[in-house]
């Protein structure tokens, strides 16, 4: 069988496993899932054909880079149909972001700042918007704002899903007095600069166009100081980074931050020297506030793909380097 | 004058802003707030010429037929299409039910989200061939790296669940993140603040002046 005969099987067999899932969606008939004995299955064949790819490396021979693709895209996508749970073990930064929110008394102001795109959204939108939803169940005043131009739109995303929800659909909450979304303002790090003087100079209008001053909830909101807790999804840059140098260290906001994983490392230096008020890093963060939160949504749900993932490319590294070592004793048996 | 009046700027914005950090009174509080609102006004300036360079640079590639020129012309159309049809929609253009947001939700984030996914693909990959434990240092970050990898999902937590407390895998992942990596990265922020003070000192005194182009 030559390559693209296989590219095309590959492709085909994609393109049918969508238009089965679009079709189940359409007639109404829901997600699909795999019992828990078809999920064992699947698992059980999964490592016996590692184990299988582990001998074949023993006995010399390398697989292609295309093997290791197809199984991260089988752990990533199968798990999406498991309906198998797993206990989550809350770190410590998450469940001092929970206690810090958990803490602010009835209508404390929380400023929320969405630096992120939709590239990112899968690790930063859960975060978001389980945090939301919690402010809003404690009865907390959102102000929200973006350093990044997508930022607000992710927001609003977030908002709507949270809304869904009958709990705090049945707050009636409004637009203006409850949540605001100020939207986004271009000037990175000088931006949060100017907010420490006055908010308003650097949002004059709403993400709507309704004059700050206008707005019964920022109303009376100068600068930080009138502000109780802020959380920062950053995904780069302006991000948390710049939040902890400005915001916090020059005008003493209490901050939290949510961040992708491949930033999170950063912020322990933070996080070490209390200028993080929490944090919660990439989808497994997200996953274990909502765990603390006691609400189970998309980053628990993702987490099962996530650990059939780590557990893939464990398994590969560790196939690579039981290959590294044959052929490192077979070059020293052909030296000796 | 061509390179003294932007090398003057530099100086005079650069001092201020190093001056209202440790003195936030007037009148250093007045003029950080001035150079604030100017960075804000170019910076939304920047984007309109990043814009028009990407289109500039595209309508070339596209015209002289250059290598890769379908995706240029790619680029074109949709930027065109996101503009008009965000133009066409008013002040109003980003609510929700409108073509503009049915474009950002259903093309604009598929895309974005399935591009940033294929770094898994990679990531993977580039494990399996490079991530060996050629020496001691390679071998202390692939424990380090097992660790937290196993420790931040939960099937690290299932595994050691029968470990005592403080000892399961999660609890080495948060210990490796906490202590050692932070320490390494405390180090790298330090010697980056250190570049970035004499790379700035540099620049406000004018002996740095490649950022003001033109060559020798």
């Amino acid at each position: 069988m030559t390559t693209r005969t296989k590219e095309i099987i590959a492709l085909v067999a994609v393109a049918l496993f969508v238009v089965i899932f679009y079709i189940r969606k359409v007639a109404g008939r829901g997600a699909i899932e795999f019992p828990t004995w078809l999920s064992m299955l699947v698992i059980l064949l999964i490592l016996a054909s590692l184990l299988w790819i582990l001998v074949l490396t023993i006995r010399g021979r390398l697989i292609e880079r295309r093997v290791v693709f197809l199984y991260v895209g089988i752990a990533v996508a199968l798990p999406l149909f498991m309906s198998l749970t797993q206990k989550i073990s809350v770190s410590p930064e998450v469940k001092q972001l929970y206690d810090a929110i958990v803490e602010l008394p009835e209508g404390s102001k929380v400023l929320l700042s969405f630096d992120y795109d939709p590239p990112s959204a899968p690790e930063l939108q859960p975060m978001a918007e389980s945090i939301i939803r919690l402010c809003l169940q404690r009865d907390l005043k959102l102000i929200i704002m973006g350093l990044w131009p997508q930022g607000p739109q992710q927001a609003n995303l977030a908002l709507e899903k949270v809304f869904d929800d009958e709990d705090i659909a049945a707050k009636n909450l409004q637009y203006g007095v409850d949540y605001v979304n100020l939207g986004f303002q271009s000037g990175n790090e000088f931006v949060i600069q100017r907010m420490g003087g006055s908010f308003q100079s650097m949002f004059q209008s709403d993400y709507e166009g309704t004059r700050y001053e206008d707005i019964p909830l920022v109303r009376n909101v100068r600068n930080f100081s009138n502000v109780d807790f802020s959380v920062n999804f950053s995904a780069g840059f302006p991000g948390t980074v710049e939040w902890v140098q400005i915001a916090v260290d020059r005008f003493g906001l209490d901050l939290g931050a949510g961040n992708t994983a491949v930033q999170a490392p950063q912020m322990y230096v933070y996080l070490n020297a209390g200028q993080l008020n929490g944090l919660l890093g990439g989808m497994s963060g997200a996953a274990e506030f909502e765990d603390v939160a006691d609400y189970r949504a998309k980053g628990t749900k993702f987490m099962l793909s996530q650990s059939f993932a780590h557990a893939v490319a464990i398994a590969f590294i560790l196939i690579g380097n039981v290959a590294f070592f044959m052929s490192g004793r077979k070059s020293r048996l052909k030296g000796d | 004058m061509r390179r003294e009046i932007p090398l003057i700027i530099t100086a005079v914005v650069g001092i201020i802003f190093v001056i209202q950090y440790f003195i936030p009174h007037w009148p250093f509080s007045k003029m950080s707030d001035w150079f604030s609102d100017w960075f804000s006004i170019v910076a939304a300036c920047a984007i309109i010429l990043g814009a028009l360079n990407l289109m500039k640079l595209s309508f070339l590639k596209v015209y002289d037929r250059k290598e890769g020129w379908g995706y240029a012309a790619v680029i074109i159309i949709t930027f065109f299409l996101m503009a008009i049809v965000g133009i066409a929609g008013g002040r109003d253009f980003r609510n929700p039910g409108t073509s503009f947001d049915w474009l950002y939700n259903y093309v604009y984030i598929p895309l974005s989200a399935t591009m940033f996914a294929i770094l898994a693909f990679f990531v993977a990959s580039a494990s399996y061939r490079a991530f060996r434990a050629r020496n001691f240092e390679a071998t202390l970050l692939l424990v380090a790296a097992f660790f937290v990898m196993i420790g931040r999902v939960p099937v690290g937590y299932t595994l050691s669940s029968f470990m005592p407390e403080g000892w399961q895998l999660s609890n080495l992942a948060t210990w490796v993140m906490t202590i050692p990596q932070a320490a390494g990265q405390r180090a790298i922020m330090i010697g980056i603040g250190l570049g970035i003070v004499s790379t700035s000192l540099r620049i406000i005194l004018g002996l740095e002046r490649s950022h003001i182009g033109g060559g020798k």
